[in-house]
């Protein structure tokens, strides 16, 4: 993979900068790339990124840089590959059989796809909320939110209760349940069972949050609940959501990607998307006049 | 004249009758064996026979305690030598054998495995175990019922780990779980009660086999002293004392057999336990 990866860069870069060697084209770009994203440093960088099932291409040469602590929004019509680029980014997407990635994505400047990098580490790095909420049915609450460090053998009580108590904090979720550990996560409300899923994520010491429509399952209330919660988040982390609802997107994000049969055809601060889009497609979706 | 309401009316109950009527049928020879079991068996059902060992040829008195603690003992052995191949094989047939051939492979021959006359186990068992070991056991015993309970177990572990929906593995993966923790820990605690009930379900069904032990534990009138000795299960000393000429012993089959059945519907009614409602399962 890297290697492929590899020759098509020289290969890319060597058609535009004959001269320059390849390791140094890097270093330049970095320079070249700092102050033009303003004061932020680029936390996840998606360079030509393609994804296939099978012989089915679904995502065509993405490229997009993602600021730390920010949030991205990525908008875009039913099929368009949203799914699967936010998949691309935890290495969830090569857990389908027949799935596969061209490109790189780097993460504080490095390959998450290097050998040194195993998917278990990046997935920490790295966490997801999926579209439905999926607690662990046998456990109990206080287990799914720590079930991420106990399954990798952490044992120390008090870390551990201290950990549940700063999760379910951290996703508004304490007050509610503190005093229904025990009871079982499926027996929570579904917008109660989303944020729980949120703090498990947050219980492992991750960096980017990806959420993958996370809020189409749940009520108004519920939503704005999760909203605001993305707000919060928003201080310590880099989220990256993926959703349906424009209004949701423009309310809770700083930029805003959308896409369009697996393209990326507008990336760009969510206020110029939404008020004076560069690319006439964009105006469309946006203004409802397809997908 | 011809009314079609009338008519789909009228087709609609003879059908329902007829239904009700096979459904009925069915069930004569079913509550007519149990009824027969119970009647003739609980006689000389009391703690006697629940707790003491055969008496002599000719002697009147005397249990069934031996078989009882004999199968007991063979279902445990067949339990160790069944239930971690059998788990193990349904969970990589379900987790990593979607598609491969070895996977195939396996399916098929856990399906052939498992309509293999008992019979037929029980003359593999005789050659692997008691040529060689040179006596009858519990052991080989055991083993046969274990070669029985492997299929049975692989499959139902098989289809109960893939009813676990697939974004309960991605949700441990996505939190950096590793593969095998995600089975180990997620996927096998949520499919758990099914396997149980599989489990137990194939339990019920070969603690009632006879066939397979008749030439591997084969019978013994005392207590037993270990798994290395010819040992005593419910079914072969049912079939031994009821094809005797003593009106006692036959009388003891009957018991036997009752002994059996209870045994057997209890590990059933166990499993429905846990059957009882589909959703359970992946509790
Ligand atoms: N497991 C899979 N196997 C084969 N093709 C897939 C698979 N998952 C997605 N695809 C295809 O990849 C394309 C992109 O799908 P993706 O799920 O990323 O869309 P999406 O933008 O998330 O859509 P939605 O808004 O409906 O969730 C679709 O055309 C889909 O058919
Ligand atoms: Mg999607």
């Amino acid at each position: 993979m890297s290697d492929e990866t590899a020759v098509k860069d020289k290969k890319v870069r060597a058609a535009v900068e004959p001269t320059i060697a390849k390791s140094e084209t890097r270093k330049i770009e970095v320079r070249h790339e700092e102050p033009s994203t303003e004061k932020k440093t680029t936390k996840v960088k998606v360079d030509d990124a393609c994804a296939f099932f099978g012989t089915k291409q679904a995502l065509f040469s993405v490229n997009m840089e993602i600021a730390e602590k920010e949030v991205t929004a990525i908008i875009g019509p039913s099929g368009c590959g949203k799914s699967t680029l936010i998949r691309c980014f935890n290495r969830m997407h090569e857990t389908v059989p027949t799935a596969k990635f061209t490109g790189d994505i780097l993460l504080d400047q490095k390959s998450i796809f290097a050998p040194t990098m195993d998917p278990v580490v990046v997935r920490r790095r790295i966490g997801m909320v999926f579209q439905k909420p999926t607690p662990f049915p046998t456990l109990s609450i206080y287990e799914n939110v720590i079930v991420g460090l106990t399954l990798n053998g952490v044992r120390d009580k008090k870390v551990l209760d201290e950990k549940v108590e700063w999760s379910l904090r951290k996703a508004a979720l304490w007050d509610e349940v503190k005093d229904n550990l025990q009871k079982p996560g499926a027996a929570l409300s579904g917008g109660q069972q989303q944020r729980l899923c949120i703090a498990r994520a947050l219980a492992v010491e991750l960096e980017v949050l990806l959420m993958d429509e996370p809020c189409s399952a749940l009520d108004p209330i519920s939503t704005s609940k999760v909203e605001e919660l993305i707000h919060e988040l928003r201080q310590n982390y880099t989220i990256i959501i993926v959703t349906h609802n424009m209004q949701q997107a423009a309310r809770v994000s700083q930029k805003t990607a959308f896409m369009l049969n697996g393209k990326l055809v507008e990336y760009d601060a969510t206020e110029k998307v939404f008020t004076n889009p560069s690319n006439k497609l964009t105006e469309d979706y946006i203004t409802g006049r397809f997908g | 004249m011809f009314d079609y309401q009338t008519y789909r009316r009228w087709t609609d109950r003879t059908m329902v009758f007829l239904c009700g009527a096979a459904a009925f049928i069915a069930m004569i020879p079913l509550v007519s064996l149990l009824a027969y079991v119970i009647i003739r068996g609980v006689k000389r059902l009391d703690w006697t026979f629940l707790t003491s060992i055969p008496t002599p040829v000719g002697i009147t008195g005397g249990g069934m305690g031996n078989a009882i603690v004999g199968t007991i003992t063979l279902v445990i052995i067949a339990c160790c030598v069944g239930l971690p191949i059998g788990i193990m094989a349904g969970i990589y047939l379900s987790e990593f054998g979607k598609k491969n051939k070895f996977a195939w492979c396996v399916r098929f021959t856990a399906d052939i495995l498992s309509g293999v006359p008992s019979i037929v186990t029980g003359i593999v068992a005789y050659t692997l175990i008691v040529r060689p070991m040179h006596n009858f056991s519990a052991l080989a015993g055991g083993v046969a019922l274990g070669f029985m309970m492997i299929p049975i177990v692989t499959r139902t572990t098989e289809e109960l780990v893939k009813l676990v929906p697939h974004s309960i593995r991605e949700a441990s993966w996505a939190l950096g779980v590793s593969q095998w923790k995600t089975i180990l820990n997620v996927v096998i605690r949520t499919a758990r009660n099914g396997i149980l009930t599989g489990v137990l379900l194939s339990i019920a069904r070969i603690a009632g086999e006879t066939a397979p032990l008749l030439f591997t534990a084969f019978n013994n009138q005392f207590w037993p002293h270990g798994i290395n000795e010819p040992t005593a299960s419910l079914t072969v000393q049912v079939f031994t004392y009821a094809i005797s000429p003593f009106k006692d012993w036959q009388d003891q089959a009957w018991t036997g057999a009752l002994v059996l059945l209870i045994l057997v519907l209890a590990v059933n009614m166990a499993a429905k336990l846990f059957f009882k409602n589909p959703r359970q399962l992946l509790r």
